[in-house]
C-alpha cells in the first residue's frame, strides 16, 4: 500500500473513530434522558454518529481492499488502535457535561464537514454532504441547550460551567494535525484542521457569552487520541462496545 | 417465476416499486419520499439505486430487503440493489403528493429548501393553524421533529427539512 493510500485508510478511520465513540456515548443516554423528548433527542443523535461510523468504516474497508468489513474495523481492534479525540470518549456525567461536549464537538464538525464536502475524495466529499446537514441541526440543538442550561438556573449554571471548565483542555486536539495528515491535505483530500480553531473560538464564544458563561482560561491541554494513546474510560466503553462479538466471534445481526 | 422479457421497461419497475412503503411511514412510498432514485437494466440485470436519508436510519435496511422482496415477487431474479451517497438526499425531493399523504396522515411535511427558518411556515396537520411551538428538536425518529399546536392543542411530529 503506498503512503497516501496508508494515509487515507488511517484517515477514515480515524473520523469512524471520532463518530463510533461519541455514537456509543449518547447512545448510553437511552431510557436514561431527562425526559421523554430529550431520551429520543439524544438517541436520534447518537443514531446519526455511528451512521456516520458506518459510511467511513465501509469506506476504510473498500480502500484498505484485504477483506476486512465495518464489522471488524469495529470490533475487533483494542484501545491502542483507536484513534478518536479523547473528549468523544469522556463517559456522559450529567446532562450540562453531555451538552457542554456536544456543543464543543458539533461546532467542531459543522466546520470540519464543511470543508470535506470539498475534498477531492469523492466518497469522502459526499460522506461529508450527508453529514453537514446533519451536524448543523446538531449544533442548532446543541446552542440551544446551553444557552438554556447556562442563562437557567443557579445549579444548572454552576454544572455547565463546570462542564466547560473540565473539557476545555481537550479541545485543543482537535486542531492538532496528525503525523500523516498533512500529506492528504497537500493532495486536497483532507481538511486542514488547525485552520478551523479561528471559527470555532468564535462559535463558542458568542454561545457562552449568551448562555451568560465564562470562556475557560486556556492553560492545560491534553491529546494522544490521534495517537493511540487514550484515557482508562475507552477500555471500558470498548468492553460494553465490543463483548458480543468478542464473546461469539463471527456472530451476525 | 417469469423470465424478464424484452418488454420489461424500467417504467414498469418505477411502477412495481411504486408499491413500497416507507417502515415507519407506511403512507409513503420509496418514491414520493425520493429514496428511490434510479432504475436501469443492464444485460437482463435490474440495477435499482437508492440513496439513504439519514445515515443512521435504521429503515434503510429494511427498505433495501422490501425492494428485493417485490422484485422477486414480481419474478425478477438479477438484480442488485445499490446505495449512492451523493447526491445527498434533501426533503425537497419529497413529491407533491407524498407531501399531501404525510399531512393527511397527521405529520407536518417539511417545508421547502428553508430548513434555517425555525417555525415559521410550519402548519398544524390537524386544523392548519400556523400557531405552533416546537416542543423537541427530534420526535418518535430522527427525520422528524415534535410541534405542537396552540390553536387546537394537538401535539404533532414535523418532518424536518434537510
Amino acid at each position: 500500500m503506498d503512503s497516501q493510500k496508508k494515509a487515507l485508510l488511517n484517515y477514515c478511520i480515524a473520523l469512524g473513530d471520532d463518530s463510533l465513540t461519541l455514537g456509543h456515548r449518547l447512545s448510553e443516554w437511552c431510557r436514561n434522558g431527562p425526559f421523554l423528548e430529550e431520551d429520543l433527542a439524544l438517541t436520534n443523535v447518537s443514531l446519526d454518529f455511528i451512521g456516520r461510523a458506518r459510511m467511513l468504516y465501509s469506506y476504510a474497508a473498500e480502500v484498505e481492499d484485504q477483506g476486512r468489513g465495518e464489522d471488524d474495523i469495529a470490533y475487533l481492534r483494542d484501545c491502542r488502535e483507536y484513534r478518536n479525540f479523547l473528549i468523544n470518549e469522556l463517559p456522559n456525567g450529567d446532562f450540562a457535561f453531555t451538552m457542554a461536549r456536544q456543543l464543543m464537538i458539533d461546532a467542531f464538525d459543522v466546520g470540519f464537514y464543511k470543508g470535506l464536502t470539498q475534498s477531492a475524495d469523492e466518497m469522502l466529499a459526499a460522506i461529508a454532504a450527508k453529514a453537514i446537514k446533519e451536524s448543523r441541526y446538531h449544533l442548532r440543538r446543541s446552542e440551544d441547550w446551553i444557552k438554556r442550561l447556562g442563562d437557567g438556573t443557579d445549579e444548572s449554571h454552576e454544572r455547565t460551567q463546570k462542564a466547560f471548565d473540565q473539557l476545555w483542555g481537550y479541545a485543543a486536539e482537535m486542531f492538532e494535525m496528525a503525523s500523516d495528515e498533512q500529506q492528504l491535505v497537500d493532495a486536497g483530500i483532507a481538511v486542514d484542521r488547525s485552520a478551523l480553531k479561528a471559527e470555532w473560538s468564535s462559535t463558542m464564544h458568542s454561545v457562552l457569552k449568551e448562555a451568560t458563561l465564562d470562556i475557560p482560561a486556556q492553560d492545560w491541554a491534553i491529546g494522544g487520541g490521534r495517537e493511540g494513546i487514550h484515557t482508562e474510560h475507552l477500555g471500558y466503553l470498548l468492553a460494553e462496545l465490543q463483548y458480543l462479538q468478542r464473546t461469539y466471534p463471527g456472530q451476525q445481526w | 417465476m417469469v423470465a424478464m422479457s424484452e418488454k420489461t421497461t424500467t417504467d414498469q419497475l418505477f411502477e412495481l416499486l411504486s408499491s413500497v412503503t416507507d417502515p415507519e411511514i407506511p403512507v409513503l412510498t420509496l418514491q414520493d419520499l425520493g429514496v428511490l432514485r434510479d432504475i436501469s437494466i443492464d444485460d437482463g440485470v435490474i440495477n435499482v439505486t437508492i440513496t439513504p436519508t439519514y445515515a443512521g436510519c435504521p429503515a434503510m435496511q429494511t427498505m433495501r430487503v422490501d425492494i428485493e422482496k417485490a422484485l422477486l415477487k414480481a419474478g425478477h431474479q438479477q438484480f442488485n440493489v445499490k446505495e449512492s451517497l451523493s447526491p445527498a438526499w434533501s426533503t425537497d425531493w419529497m413529491t407533491p403528493n407524498g407531501r399531501e399523504k404525510l399531512r393527511a396522515y397527521g405529520i407536518a411535511p417539511p417545508l421547502k429548501s428553508s430548513c434555517d427558518q425555525s417555525s415559521g411556515g410550519i402548519e398544524c396537520p390537524q386544523c392548519n393553524s400556523s400557531e405552533v411551538k416546537r416542543i423537541s428538536e427530534f420526535g418518535s425518529t430522527a427525520c422528524k421533529a415534535l410541534y405542537q399546536c396552540q390553536r387546537c392543542l394537538e401535539p404533532f411530529d414535523y418532518f424536518k427539512c434537510i
